[in-house]
């Protein structure tokens, strides 16, 4: 049997936003800023592309700007805080220890460039509190940026008291919504967000296309220079094909998004519960507040890329946080800001599914995933200690 | 592929898993919080490797190259296995990707640390320079 279940890496692309590409690839592949039918048909088509994610978002058309995907939307968004904050002289942004690399690697260039950085914890249900925020907060904070839901662990954080609290202390609140556009119902407004990135390929849209929205009256600076497009603060002819692909994505997402989760949620308890039965693993994140497809779970004494490679020859696609899989020595740190132990951390499984998977293949999960443990913990000095009570156990 | 055919081969059916009960030498290098972890067992008799058995909590090259170290020594005389390259095991593993030739270091350490605490329980002397092992927690940085 085949399982994917990495839907938090990428997902397979939806008939329906294939289909609403392709005309653009064929026959009307104008350059939208040409003055001829086939230019001026793509310019409309990108228009009702922008219109449909507004529309979705509850923002205005003018509010969306598309992206390269959701990495160049982070950088956007806080590179343009950090320029209008640095201009009145406030140079202090407020995010977590968990933040996708996108933006953790952002700021860590912008405390080079004199910038004063403040990471929350996120606690060991990996989830900040509006408090945490507001307390961060000071008279020279330019930024907020907290990111929607964790890619990881699919931890929810509370992103509409926290835009209410910046809101309040007149602070520009971004949140990378990578994993939850598509996912979660959205509403900017309502939220108080100012700056929200999203990225097509995580909802079954193309790859390389993602969208910024920032609210009127919110700078927003350039990452490149070019021509007018996108109100020019992104040069470069539209990836029209993309942006159509993108818009049809979301719309699909979103239009049965409350029966898509019902039916991913029991889906997700049931291989939660199912894999929480092999004895010392645990759960990483809350239990409740998470995304509908997220599961992360460690087990003591067994390295995750091993894990990986033998649920492929299984024929079951998963990601984990361990060390090898990253080409770095550290494990995630994501686990890590969780408060996980680093040899925990490297046991790391996170299965991310999506309305795809059926219960047969959740069950298929279940039933591979113990063998390839037991296998694995067999050969594991590590695990033999734990057995002998050489060592104690860190997972009950 | 990230890894060869005979790295897979090593990594799925590993040969010399286990333990030796009444063990002449064991050796364990690596630590849980790098994701790493090798332990070899030697059966030694008359300087001959007559048995040699591993555990690894690891990656897939860390148990592949395991697999293939042992191998490379089990029958072998002591001598042979003293001589035996982190760059040996790597090679007769088809290669391993740049970031994962650390797994075959500690291949190479762990069969060395193993005869180390055989000539130590015996008393046999040895030259220390030879039993020199690389800062695994400086490499790692954390």
């Amino acid at each position: 049997m085949k399982v994917y279940a990495d839907n938090a890496a990428t997902t397979k692309m939806s008939k329906t936003a294939i289909d609403a590409m392709l005309p653009y690839m064929e026959n009307i592949f104008g350059n939208p800023s040409s003055l001829y039918s086939i230019g001026q048909a793509a310019a409309e088509a990108v228009y009702e592309a922008r219109e449909k994610i507004a529309n979705i978002l509850g923002c205005a058309t003018n509010e969306i700007y598309f992206t390269s995907g959701g990495s160049e939307a982070d950088n956007q968004a806080i590179r343009s805080a950090a320029e209008i904050g640095a201009k009145r002289n406030k140079k202090h942004i407020i995010s977590t220890t968990f933040e996708h690399h996108a933006v953790l690697h952002t700021l860590k260039k912008l405390e080079k460039e004199g910038f004063e950085v403040t990471l929350l914890d996120v606690h060991e249900n990996g989830i900040i509190t509006p408090e945490q925020v507001a307390e961060a907060i000071r008279p020279d904070t330019c930024l907020v940026t907290v990111m929607y839901a964790n890619n990881e662990i699919g931890t929810i954080q509370p992103i509409a008291e926290i835009g209410a609290v910046c809101r309040e202390k007149k602070v520009t609140f971004h949140t990378d919504a990578v994993q939850a556009a598509g996912h979660l119902p959205i509403n900017v407004k309502e939220e108080n967000i100012d700056m929200l990135s999203l990225s097509a390929h995580k909802f079954h849209g193309p790859k390389g296309v993602g969208a910024l929205y920032v609210r009127k009256g919110v700078f927003l600076s350039n990452l490149i220079e070019g021509g007018a497009q996108e109100r020019g603060k992104r040069g470069g002819t539209e990836n029209v094909p993309g942006m159509m692909g993108a818009a049809a994505a979301l719309e699909e997402a979103v239009s049965n998004l409350e029966e898509t989760n019902a039916r991913l949620l029991k889906l997700r308890d049931r291989l939660i519960e199912g894999l929480l039965e092999i004895p010392h693993s645990v759960l990483n994140g809350d239990r409740e507040q998470r995304l509908p497809g997220n599961v992360n779970i460690c087990f003591e004494g067994i390295e995750g890329e091993s894990l990986l490679l033998l649920l492929d020859a299984k024929g079951i696609s998963a990601s984990s946080g361990s060390a090898c899989t990253s080409g770095s020595l550290d494990p995630s740190h994501v686990l890590l800001a969780i408060g996980r132990p680093h040899e925990i951390a490297h046991g790391s499984l996170r299965l991310s599914l999506s309305d795809e998977n059926t219960e047969e293949e959740i069950e298929y999960i279940i039933s591979e995933v113990p063998k390839v443990v037991e296998y694995l913990r067999n050969m594991s000095p590590v695990w033999r200690d734990l057995q002998e009570g050489k060592k104690d156990y860190v997972i009950q | 592929m990230l890894y060869s055919e005979i790295v897979m081969d090593h990594f799925t059916n590993p040969r010399n898993v286990g333990t030796i009960e009444d063990a002449d030498g064991i050796g364990e290098v690596g630590n849980a919080k790098c994701g790493d972890i090798m332990r070899i067992y030697l059966k030694i008799n008359n300087d001959i490797i007559e048995d040699v058995k591993f555990e690894t909590f690891g990656c897939g090259s860390a148990i592949a190259s395991s697999s293939m170290a042992t191998e490379m020594i089990k029958g072998k005389p002591l001598s042979d296995a003293l001589t035996l390259t982190n760059k040996a095991v790597a090679e007769a593993l088809d290669g391993l990707p740049a970031h994962k030739l650390h797994c075959s270091v500690l291949a190479e350490e762990a069969i060395k640390d193993a005869i180390k605490n055989y000539y130590d329980k015996n008393g046999i002397e040895y030259d220390h320079e030879q039993f020199k092992q690389s800062d695994h927690d400086h490499d790692h940085d954390h």
